[in-house]
């Protein structure tokens, strides 16, 4: 799978190393500021009230 | 039936269509031996992601909390450094009314020494995750400090910065002292239960005795146990010391550095 993206990324290879690296930034600031704060009050640990409700 | 022109024609509803030329030349692994490929390929991004997460949980949250605590550290020298808001004065012998802040913002600065000499934390109102995320929580409702009931605190335990990780460790007699804009109010600690997550009773004017009037000025902190799950509430309860107009200095109680 890999594999195949590396092998569809266009120009030469420093071209196709600053295409993969941001877009490997890319998805990580997505999950830090993104994804992951969007799960974090999911979390049973996070719980840390006495509530009627069971969160 | 004619293509129009720059697109390659296609065999109306036939599926099959010739293999590129060329690709017949390298040998080209099974259906089989792609799929499970790429599934393994999802499986360790699967297992970077969640590590990736529990480094965010961890610490990245902490970093945030950081941020937060110190955006509501200038917001109460901002709140305390203004005139009192004016209001009926308060009748002697008993310390400042604390003012109700609206949900998020800063109410006041917890500190104990059992916890560690730096230990100290902002509490804002409120105990959404928004609020928790900041650091410690007031329940909304609960007594202000130093006010008649209980006045009933939220924080992490190992996420968000863990304002109470070690709780725990809390033993009889120890200082909980929370400043406020003109006192130092100093509880000190009665005790500590493991209850239910439902039991919302230890939030009560009088713990577990709903609708009694209170007499008593309590503290109560909430937080999960065991540590990393949420099968359980630690409890810490306290009761009011003493309060000390912050024009007298620093309490005994953090002078010291023990309790």
């Amino acid at each position: 799978m890999y594999a195949w993206m590396w092998r569809r990324l266009p120009g030469p290879l420093p071209v196709r190393m600053l295409t993969a690296l941001t877009v490997l930034a890319a998805i990580v600031l997505l999950l830090l500021f993104v994804v992951f704060p969007a799960v974090d009050p999911h979390l049973p640990f996070n719980n840390v009230n006495v509530s009627t409700k069971s969160g | 039936m004619t293509a129009e022109p720059g697109t390659t024609p296609r065999p109306g509803g036939a599926s099959a269509t010739s293999p590129e030329p060329g690709a017949s030349l390298r040998a080209r692994p099974g259906h089989v031996a792609v799929a499970i490929g790429v599934l393994g390929e999802l499986m360790m991004t699967a297992g970077v992601i969640v590590l990736l997460f529990v480094g965010y949980e961890l610490w990245i949250t902490g970093i945030f909390t950081a941020q937060a605590q110190h955006r509501l550290e200038q917001q109460l020298a901002q709140q305390w450094s203004a005139p009192a808001p004016a209001g009926p004065p308060h009748p002697a012998g008993s310390p400042p009314s604390v003012d109700v802040v609206p949900l998020g913002s800063a109410l006041a600065v917890i500190r104990a020494p059992r916890l560690g000499r730096h230990w100290h934390w902002v509490v804002d109102e409120g105990v959404a995750p928004d609020d928790l995320a900041k650091g410690p929580g007031h329940y909304p409702k609960t007594a202000l400090p130093g006010g008649v009931g209980n006045f009933v605190l939220s924080g992490h335990r190992t996420t968000h910065g863990a304002p109470f990780y070690g709780v725990d460790s809390f033993k009889a007699g120890d200082a909980i002292v929370v400043e406020t804009r003109d006192t130092w109010f100093v509880y000190r600690v009665t005790g500590e239960s493991i209850v239910d997550p439902s039991d919302i009773g230890v939030t009560f004017p009088v713990p577990e005795h709903a609708g009694q009037q209170p007499t008593q000025r309590l503290i109560t902190l909430t937080t999960c146990n065991p540590r990393y799950s949420a099968s359980q509430r630690l409890i810490v309860h306290g009761v009011l010391a003493t309060s000390e107009p912050k024009s007298q200095g620093i309490p005994p109680a953090l002078q010291t550095g023990k309790a």
